[in-house]
């Protein structure tokens, strides 16, 4: 029964989650909360948690909550449920595509949609490296160390762009960043 | 054959997505085009950005939306549930094992001290994201504008913390696009050219 719930509950987050996992948070909020599976608490450390490891945050999440309400089982009931909207969606939308898309009226709105997202990221990642060497919030703190590994970082970014003749590939900058965090933070 | 070899390779290739990506969507969109419009040639860097879009408007994890989508398009269903499970698979054994075994996982010094760095990692990924994104941008004027007021409101709303979603922000950008086409008589020329 439990399983059955999970599955519904992260059905309907892997259905009206739009815009990745940070607009998914207060959709899993509301479901976890409402069916009692956890407190406010102990859901901010599964956040924490699905936001540290590797893989889709909504996926971790969904495994983490499962997991927790009912082993194996429940683990599996709401990663599948998380998943499945995305699944059929993409398969429905990849059918409708191939006509769609030449129209010409899906093409002006998909032209306005292009530099849109460009943007969205571009804000999304300044935002985030800023936010990581200055806090802005606590009256323009300047952190040392993150600004270190911010320009150790881009130095390997621009090297290998400079040198290499290709980009560094993301893989290796994380496995970069996270010996730099050890380094750095001992 | 050869159709068995490439479900096994989106398999294996999706999985080293999902344990390589940390932080969500954005970051991920980046591994995705470096394994598979540089590496593999599965799509272009077009395509990638359709899917993008696509994948940012529609519910769901983008990361199992471009897996779908890329799985779908190599090798039908069987190659969309491949990559799918491929992508899902690190996630699932990792928080599983984390969450029987595991009670306080941030607290472990090194697992804190790599993260701390990995997160500084991810945000440049995504600033690289963008700026490559930006070089194969088409260099016109309603693209240019479109992605500028994008960029300026979306960095106010992250630094005010607006509750102000980037789906309306999308919605809008959409809609001007459109309005633009309309007016401009919608003729295929006109067209062409946003």
């Amino acid at each position: 029964m439990i399983c059955l719930h999970l599955f519904l509950g992260f059905l309907k987050v892997g259905c009206f989650a739009f815009g990745g996992a940070y607009g998914a948070i207060p959709l899993i909020r509301d479901v976890v909360l409402s069916y009692g599976w956890l407190t406010d608490e102990s859901l901010t450390y599964m956040i924490a948690v699905s936001e540290s490891t590797p893989g889709p945050i909504m996926v971790n999440l969904a495994t983490y909550v499962g997991s927790s309400q009912a082993g194996l089982p429940g683990a599996l009931a709401a990663t599948f449920a998380v998943v499945l909207p995305s699944f059929l969606v993409i398969h429905f939308i990849t059918l409708a595509l191939k006509t769609l898309i030449k129209k010409p009226y899906v093409q002006a709105v998909l032209q306005g949609l292009k530099p849109c997202i460009i943007g969205i990221i571009l804000a999304t990642g300044l935002y985030m490296t800023l936010n990581h060497c200055i806090s802005f919030t606590e009256g323009y703190i300047f952190h040392v160390p993150e600004m270190v590994i911010t320009a150790l970082l881009s130095g390997a970014i621009w090297g290998s762009r400079r040198f290499q003749k290709k980009r560094l590939s993301p893989i290796a900058l994380i496995l970069i960043s996270a010996c730099l965090g050890v380094i750095l933070y001992a | 054959m050869m159709k068995k070899h490439m479900i096994w390779d989106l398999f294996f290739t999706f999985m080293k997505i999902g344990l390589f990506t940390f932080g969500g969507g954005y970051a991920m969109i980046s591994i995705i085009e470096d394994c598979c419009a540089e590496k593999k040639s599965w799509i272009t860097h077009e395509e990638m950005m359709d899917i993008t879009v696509i994948a940012e408007s529609t519910p769901g994890p983008i990361a199992i939306n471009c897996a779908t989508y890329i799985g779908c398009k190599q090798a039908g269903f069987t190659g969309s549930l491949a990559a799918t499970a491929g992508i899902v698979a690190p996630s699932f054994l990792i928080i599983f094992w984390i969450s029987r075994f595991l009670d306080n996982f941030l607290e472990i010094p090194l697992i804190y001290r790599a993260f701390r760095g990995i997160k500084i990692g991810v945000g440049l990924l995504i600033l690289d994201a963008a700026l490559t994104m930006i070089k194969k941008m088409r260099k016109k004027e309603l693209p240019i504008v479109i992605m500028v007021s994008s960029f300026v409101l979306m960095f106010l709303i992250n630094l005010f913390s607006w509750n102000f979603s980037s789906i309306s922000l999308m919605t809008a950008a959409g809609l001007v696009s459109l309005a633009v086409f309309l007016l401009g008589g919608g003729s295929k020329k006109k067209g062409g050219a946003l």
